[in-house]
């Protein structure tokens, strides 16, 4: 292994040290000049330059964005129209039919990643909860049994969708499966339910064991000696989960929850690669809808996509904020004990 | 062995089966099989010839048909095991004229008999088809993806690194006026998903004219408010008496920082650097809205282009696949502890 470093150490280090060192002079008659405030500008520089440039400034813009119409890519050359981009999101005639909304594809892509949210996430966590509970006994080769759930995690969602894409086709080896089982085939991505179901257990399979390994975390802070107390005064096994390892496990839990909900609102990636939002509009997700009007269809409609991701970025920010303040409890309880 | 089997034996009380490891067994059990089968059966899949790929039901390995050189003709022939009345015996196809083959005996090349195609099977061994992975670097621009997301992720990967730190250790090292305002908008940006702002994120991107340009991928990406907040946590434990005394040696505030902090936080950095690279190599969506033209393209929006297609070529498809996998296998395998260890703590991905 030091083999290895060393190799790295001149490859990678050696030509970089000695671009620090040539920029040493430079700098050192910045510092004299600037002092040190112009130091800290120098060092924040670069990241703040392309932060402000490409996170604030979108973000900021999109408001504006969201309130113009037309073709034309930069806001300046664009038609001001005031709050009519929303009006058209939301309206409908009758709220009991999408169909007869004025963007009906909004409020499907709405309803579908509304369902699928509230699906994937109870389904998420309790799978994950699960995987953490049993990676939590105590077994042998933990480091091996983390692994086979944190596999697909690093996966790029193209690679997911290709191979679950591959696996439920038509003449694929699920089907097979059946048919060697004795029952029959199903067109799983090319009937609405069957193409639901598979978005919604693809990307379970993938984001699986991140989630359990939170949650392992917080089940391994619990202290051992509660354990022990509970076993010592022989309490049932289901009374120690319901009292100790439930209520101990509950603030992890709750920001895991969170966390997969602000994930699950975005799903796009590995159900689009899967499904394209189909069979017809199945599988359209919100991120879906907006990447759609935004830059794919023929029909253009910029402003229309931003007032779209303004909405779910409103529902995000709810979220994050419920995230943090979570968070900051926690923290306030951990500096109680 | 006997570690293999007191594993398997290993039960919790150690009287009786509880329900509980009953359980256990069942969940890890198909655990293995369903986050590992997908992808072993991407792989196994990928060396199979289209011809085999159609096939319904699948065969777990990849086959070969035979085929035989025979005397008077000029192509090698396919190799059939024909059973009928006249017993089992072992032909080549000559020709096949609807239901009704011409075949010969490879050792008695001049009679030919005609044989139901209904009676035969093809003669194949284990083989495996190169080609689907050869092919499309040779004659399609695979090559030119791999070599745009080995750029994207590299220099991607370094400019985070040197830009996080820098900040990080601006905002955890120095006392300045708007540090907490910094600090506060760079967490409260950490949450902000590139999908929120992705229309005016085009449009900026386009008027500083790096559409289609791998440079228009990799600058939204770089400024990570994660990478400067996870870097900043670590650095603030690095004790200030460190620098104070490195000032006192006449240390400029940048060799402070190149000689002393950051080798300090090389755990942090490594920590950065393995995530960044898999995000990277992994972004989907930023470069397929940037990226339009088949040159720029990296591998995640190629194979998404190529999956696309009317008529999918899922024998290069699949191998493709499997080169789009390699690099975060080999991370996965190698670096595992890391990730898992950086996640636990932190929570982020």
């Amino acid at each position: 292994m030091t083999g290895v470093k060393e190799v790295l150490g001149a490859v990678v280090a050696a030509p970089l040290g000695w671009l620090a060192r040539l920029l040493d002079t430079p700098l050192r008659l910045w510092q004299r000049l600037a002092g040190q405030n112009g130091m800290v500008a120098f060092f924040l520089l670069p990241n703040m330059a392309i932060f402000t440039v490409f996170v604030l400034l979108p973000l900021v813009i999109n408001i504006a964005y969201s309130m113009t119409t037309g073709a034309a890519l930069f806001l300046p050359e664009r038609t001001y129209v005031g709050a009519a981009q929303f009006e058209r999101l939301l309206r409908c005639t009758d709220y009991t039919d999408l169909m007869t909304c004025q963007e009906d594809q909004f409020w499907i892509a709405l309803r579908n990643t509304g369902t699928f949210v509230v699906l994937q996430v109870t389904l998420l966590i309790v799978a994950a909860t699960i995987t953490a509970l049993i990676l939590n006994r105590a077994l042998r080769a933990l480091s091996f049994w983390r692994a086979v759930f944190f596999f697909p995690v690093l996966l790029s969602p193209v690679v997911v969708g290709l191979i679950w894409r591959w696996i439920l086709d038509r003449n694929g080896v699920l089907n097979a499966a059946l048919v060697g089982m004795g029952m029959d085939p199903v067109n799983w991505l090319l009937e609405r339910n069957y193409a639901f179901s598979a978005a919604i257990g693809v990307t379970i399979w993938a984001h699986l064991g991140f989630f359990a390994l939170i949650l392992l975390a917080g089940l391994q802070a619990i202290p051992r000696d509660l354990y022990e107390a509970a076993e010592m005064d022989g309490t049932k096994p289901a009374r120690v989960f319901w009292r100790i390892t439930l209520p101990l496990l509950m603030p992890n839990m709750l920001v895991v929850i969170v966390l997969a909900l602000i994930r699950a609102v975005q799903v796009f990636d590995e159900a689009y690669v899967l499904t394209g939002g189909g069979p017809g509009t199945a599988t359209l997700f919100l991120t879906q809808y907006i990447y759609e009007v935004g830059f794919a269809s023929l029909l253009k409609n910029p402003g229309l996509a931003a007032a779209a991701s303004i909405l779910m970025g409103g529902v995000l920010i709810v979220l994050t904020l419920l995230q943090l303040a979570l968070g900051r409890k926690n923290e306030r309880k951990g500096k109680l004990k | 062995m006997s570690r293999v089997m007191g594993f398997l034996t290993r039960r919790k009380g150690g009287t009786g089966w509880d329900w509980t490891d009953v359980f256990t067994f069942v969940w890890l059990g198909s655990a293995v099989f369903i986050m590992f089968g997908p992808a072993l059966w991407l792989v196994m899949s990928s060396f199979k010839s289209p011809a085999q790929l159609s096939e319904f039901p699948p065969t777990l390995l990849p086959y070969e048909a035979q085929v035989v050189t025979v005397e008077g003709y000029d192509r090698p022939l396919p190799l059939f095991s024909v059973t009928d009345e006249a017993g089992t015996r072992t032909l080549a196809e000559v020709r096949r004229v609807g239901t009704v083959a011409q075949m010969v005996d490879p050792e008695n090349p001049t009679e030919v008999q005609r044989i139901n195609i209904a009676n035969r099977t093809p003669v194949r061994e284990v083989g495996f088809s190169w080609g689907n992975y050869l092919d499309p670097f040779l004659r399609f621009d695979f090559l030119t993806y791999t070599k745009n997301s080995i750029f994207v992720t590299g220099v991607a990967t370094l400019i985070t690194l040197l830009t996080n730190s820098m900040a990080a250790f601006a905002l955890s090292k120095y006392e300045f006026r708007g540090r907490g305002f910094v600090v506060v908008l760079i967490i409260a940006t950490l949450m902000i998903p590139l999908s929120v702002i992705l229309v005016p994120l085009y449009s900026i991107v386009s008027g500083v004219g790096l559409i289609n340009s791998l440079w228009g991928v990799i600058l939204p990406t770089v400024a990570t408010p994660t990478g400067v907040f996870l870097l900043r946590q670590y650095m603030l434990t690095i004790p200030d008496e460190l620098l104070e005394a490195a000032r006192m040696d006449h240390a400029s505030e940048w060799q402070i920082y190149w000689r002393i902090v950051l080798p300090l936080t090389a755990p942090a950095l490594a920590v950065l650097a393995i995530f960044s690279v898999v995000w990277r190599w992994n972004d989907f969506l930023w470069p397929l809205i940037v990226l339009s033209r088949q040159e720029v393209y990296t591998l995640q929006v190629g194979l998404n282009a190529y999956a696309g297609e009317l008529n999918v070529q899922w024998h290069y498809l699949l191998a493709m696949t499997v080169i789009t996998m390699i690099p975060v296998v080999l991370v996965f395998i190698f670096l595992q502890r890391f990730i898992t260890a950086g996640i636990a703590g932190t929570g982020l991905k």
